[in-house]
């Protein structure tokens, strides 16, 4: 579909959907570039899931492979579920950029370049033997522009009197009043974005304007680009919508769980990539009554919650891997004290300091296992950034409702990925029971059960009048809870943990099926495949193939019709970004020939190759 | 603990309040029998309503304390009794909260978190019972053991130097930092009373005899008649005398601290220097006196200043930020920054 646009002479064709990466140095804010196109593009009401991907160093030496950082989104007409393997447009700021992304880049897709820093020293930097712009090869199956960003950035200031780091720090406006001119987006939340955050600087916020109307202004005039773009508003559920990260819906979820049920939250965490945000954010949320705490370490920060837990709080930690293994003999206390709390694992790449900017699925298992002794523990997952807010409040029901520690698994990928949120009416949240206990009624017996059902004892806070008792982590009496080194009573105590986790099966929905009831295939997920597998199976289902998928949020206790639902499947594949975790444990426990997809490079998986993996199984048509 | 509620209109409380219905499982003749006796001896003299109280303790000999007092109590994990502690008191800052510790437990796999614990300033009693020794391991050497010292794990002796805790205490920034010793019941209770009362984090050193794995640890200080020559028995704004019939003193020579004999060397009292426990230059030179050869060891309080706590500052500023910005709004929360509508 092609017309022209009024007043010029160029073509709009539409489109159902882009994905565009903004690579450039750590220093170049591509992030800031990418989150100001995300924002305008969700106003304008296309569905849309952002990747930002950046190094674990600061600021890596400028120029070099190291130091690239990069921001893709995908934007639709429809509804989309990942921010798109291949992207259309690449936005390269310098020569390392263009090296490192442009093998992603879809055939004939478009990269733009800043053409000043195409110069001898970093293409050196970046390991080009020769100049790419320039030398009539690399680039031929793409569609280039390259533009000299800084002389027209410096143009645009010339009568401002501005150093070159200012001008040069401008040209990612540049890039980005380009882009909105190519997809036909409007700039004013960019300009009022610009007012606020440089508002104590007149000069920076004039310099950053221009550049952005320069870039706007160079795409509607310059006959190197024929045609604009306009990517219709996304078909959605009604509602009102904001953008989300996953962190920031993690913490939203906490403080509705404690607001809506009468309960303080009570934070700890010990700064940790990917996790730190959700300190962050809750650390600005005192109008909430949020108590944040950072603690001297992860053990501090897990044994502080635990403390707030005993007091009466709801209690949550949140960390990453390396710092979950750290709180696992408090952990273990915990599950030993059958104390209420919520501990937040935002995966990211290991083992050890591993990848701390990339993301991984591989601590299912340290969740399901990591701790000494039989220590069973509640493991929930979210699935995508907006379902952060969802998982976050089951977590805080399960570990309130039952008097149990809850393990919640985010990756990085999710915390700070993003993607449109239809806002909840908080009003239809379920509410969460507490089993706070005032009055002895007489006899008091700390791990005497208060709901059966729940198998929840208690939650006898300090400061109670008759209620003084103490508990600890030496096995203890099942009624007293006093120490007992009695073999049957550990022997029964052992067994009450392990079904007080499974009795949570009884109080969560069960799973459903995407797709057909059966199937020939079924693609089972956890956590934040969800979107790569849905828009992989949602494909492979339009083109006849018979497959479905089943997610899973819930990954200890199981959903208690999980079982029976596997059965129905001769084949199943388990996409994870590990090496196989939920494909051992569903082996294990249903015996059925689950076969793992693994991928564990630190990149979420592309919804094509789990449809090759789909394809491959089911044959070609 | 500052004057709240939890001290007016209750009956009086007495000892056997605060005696739990568990059998003590120390080996008799233990250090800690006496400990315990003092702190339920001192609890109903506080007034402090027995509900509002919390024990709270690691692992070690000493951490099994909680089981035995008829309060609330929480016997946690190795080293992490401090940071427990810190949450309790942060979700509840009414409650009266105790830390009972020991030289393994506090000051090697819990020292960072002493170190913590001190800096911040929560109102939160530390009882760190040092017996120089790991008990319930079955004697290896602790943190605070002597150079040389021969146990399981150093058949040929210890080459480690040992941690000095009110020292450890001073460089944390501690506001209160006093010694006692697990026999002296009269002098012991009185430092759990200071200790109570102190606003902020005390850090009370409690010289206990482990008479199984290092028996007569401190017997010089412990037993008459050479426990006269080894006490330096601190009191606020009184000189620094000890001996027997306060025969001797501890004059400053510069800033050096020098054992002088007010019948033998010619000085009188007014030569010997007064207690002043808020001068911490002073705090430090009687915190170096714990292994000097030559010197008493001094008990009492060696250090008190007053500084807001953790947990007043942390509820100011949670108070201020509802004022100032009105109390949190879930809905409005949700809808902050852009937002779309779709019909």
């Amino acid at each position: 579909m092609s017309e022209t646009k009024k007043g010029s002479k160029k073509n709009v064709e539409t489109l159902e959907q882009v994905t565009i990466r903004f690579a450039g140095d750590s220093g170049d804010g591509m992030q800031l570039t990418g989150h100001q196109f995300t924002d305008t593009t969700a106003l304008v009401g296309n569905d849309l899931a952002t990747l930002p991907d950046f190094p674990a160093e600061i600021r890596a030496p400028a120029g070099s492979l190291a130091g690239v950082s990069s921001f893709q989104i995908q934007f639709s007409s429809r509804e989309i579920q990942t921010p798109g393997d291949h992207p259309d447009v690449l936005v390269a700021m310098n020569p390392a950029a263009l090296k490192v992304h442009l093998s992603d880049l879809r055939s004939n897709g478009t990269i733009i370049v800043n053409a000043a820093n195409f110069n001898k020293r970093n293409l050196q930097l970046s390991g080009w033997d020769s100049n790419p712009l320039e030398d009539g090869q690399t680039l031929v199956d793409y569609k280039l522009i390259d533009v000299d960003m800084t002389r027209l950035v410096g143009e645009a200031l010339s009568d401002m009197g501005l150093p070159p780091k200012i001008i040069a720090r401008s040209t990612n406006m540049f890039a980005l009043g380009l882009l909105y001119w190519m997809y036909s987006r409007p700039m004013d939340t960019t300009i009022k974005f610009i007012e606020t955050k440089f508002k104590s600087r007149p000069e920076i916020v004039e310099a950053n304007k221009r550049a952005l109307q320069a870039g706007f202004n160079f795409g509607y005039t310059t006959e190197e680009i024929s045609t604009s773009y306009v990517v219709l508003k996304a078909k959605k559920p009604a509602g009102t919508y904001r953008n989300i990260m996953g962190n920031q819906a993690l913490a939203m979820g906490l403080v509705a769980a404690a607001n809506l049920n009468g309960l303080r939250l009570f934070f700890s965490g010990y700064p940790i990539t990917p996790a730190s945000d959700i300190l962050h954010i809750l650390s600005g949320y005192k109008h909430f009554r949020v108590l944040t705490f950072q603690a001297e370490d992860e053990i501090a920060a897990v044994t502080s919650t635990i403390g707030a837990a005993y007091a009466g709080a709801l209690a949550v930690t949140a960390t990453s891997g390396p710092g979950m293994a750290l709180k696992s003999e408090a952990m273990g206390l915990a599950i030993s004290a059958e104390l209420p709390l919520v501990a937040i694992n935002v995966q990211r790449g290991g083992p050890s300091t591993g990848m701390p900017t990339k993301t991984e699925q591989s601590d299912l298992f340290q969740a399901m296992y990591g701790r000494n002794g039989e220590s069973p523990i509640v493991v929930l997952a979210a699935a995508t950034p907006a379902d952060c807010f969802n998982t976050a409040y089951e977590a805080c029901r399960i570990a309130i409702e039952h008097m149990i520690p809850v393990i919640l698994l985010s990756d990085g990928y999710l915390g700070s990925g993003s993607e449109p949120w239809l806002l909840p009416d908080i009003d239809a949240l379920p509410p969460i029971k507490n089993h706070k206990v005032t009055d002895s009624n007489g006899e008091f017996y700390p791990f005497d059960f208060i709901d059966q059902e729940a198998m929840a004892r208690g939650w006898a806070v300090p400061g109670t009048p008759a209620l003084e008792h103490r508990i600890g982590g030496l096995e203890k009496d099942s009624r007293t809870g006093n120490v007992s080194g009695d073999y049957d009573n550990h022997q029964q105590m052992v067994d009450r943990r392990a079904q007080k986790v499974a009795v949570v099966a009884r109080n969560i929905p069960l799973a459903t099926i995407h797709g057909d009831d059966s199937s020939e295939l079924l693609v089972l997920g956890w956590g934040s495949t969800y979107g790569a597998i849905r828009a992989a199976v949602d494909s492979a289902r339009k083109q006849g193939y018979s497959v479905s998928q089943l997610h899973l949020r819930h990954l200890n206790p199981f959903p208690s019709n999980l079982g029976e639902l596997l059965l129905r499947f001769p084949k199943i594949i388990v996409p994870e970004i590990n090496s196989g975790q939920l494909t051992r444990i569903i082996r294990a426990e249903f015996l059925v020939d689950a076969n793992v997809l693994s991928k564990v490079s630190g990149k979420p998986f592309f919804p094509s190759e789990i449809e090759e993996r789909i394809i491959q199984i089911l044959g070609e048509k | 603990m500052s004057v709240n509620t939890a001290e007016i209109e209750q009956p009086a409380l007495k000892r056997k309040d605060f005696v739990s219905d568990q059998v003590i499982r120390w080996c008799p003749g233990c250090g800690d029998y006496s400990i315990l006796a003092q702190v339920q001896k001192t609890f109903p003299e506080l007034g402090h309503r027995k509900e509002q109280i919390v024990f709270i303790s690691g692992i070690g000999c000493a951490s099994r304390f909680p089981y035995y007092m008829n309060t609330y109590g929480f016997h946690t994990i190795h080293g992490r009794a401090t940071t427990v502690a810190t949450g309790v008191k942060l979700a509840n800052p009414d409650l009266s909260v105790w830390v009972v510790t020991g030289d393994g437990d506090g000051l090697s796999i819990g020292a960072n978190h002493l170190v913590h614990l001190l800096r911040r300033n929560l109102d939160i009693n530390i009882l760190l019972v040092n017996n120089r020794i790991y008990g319930l391991t079955k004697g290896q050497y602790s943190p605070t053991s002597e150079p040389g010292k021969k146990t399981k794990s150093t058949p040929f002796g210890s080459v480690d130097r040992p941690l000095n805790p009110p020292a450890f205490a001073l460089g944390s920034a501690g506001t209160f930092i006093a010694r006692s010793l697990d026999v002296e019941g009269k002098h012991l209770q009185k430092m759990l009373a200071a200790a109570y009362q102190h606003k902020g984090t005390s850090f009370l050193e409690i010289y206990q005899n482990c008479l199984i794995f290092n028996d007569n640890a401190f017997v010089d200080l412990s037993e008459k008649p050479h426990k006269l020559e080894h006490q330096l028995l601190l009191e606020d704004g009184q000189p620094m005398l000890f001996g027997e019939g306060h025969n001797k003193g501890i004059r400053m020579d510069g800033h050096r601290p020098v054992v002088v004999d007010l019948e033998q060397d010619g000085f009188s009292v007014d030569d010997v220097v007064v207690h002043d426990k808020s001068d911490k230059m002073l705090a430090l030179m009687l915190s170096e006196l714990t292994y000097m050869p030559d010197f008493p060891t001094p008990l009492g309080i060696i250090y008190q200043e007053q500084q807001d706590t953790y947990e007043e500052l942390v509820h100011r500023q949670i108070e201020a930020a509802v004022e100032q910005l009105g109390k949190g709004d879930l809905q409005a929360l949700l809808h902050e920054g852009h937002t779309w509508i779709v019909d």
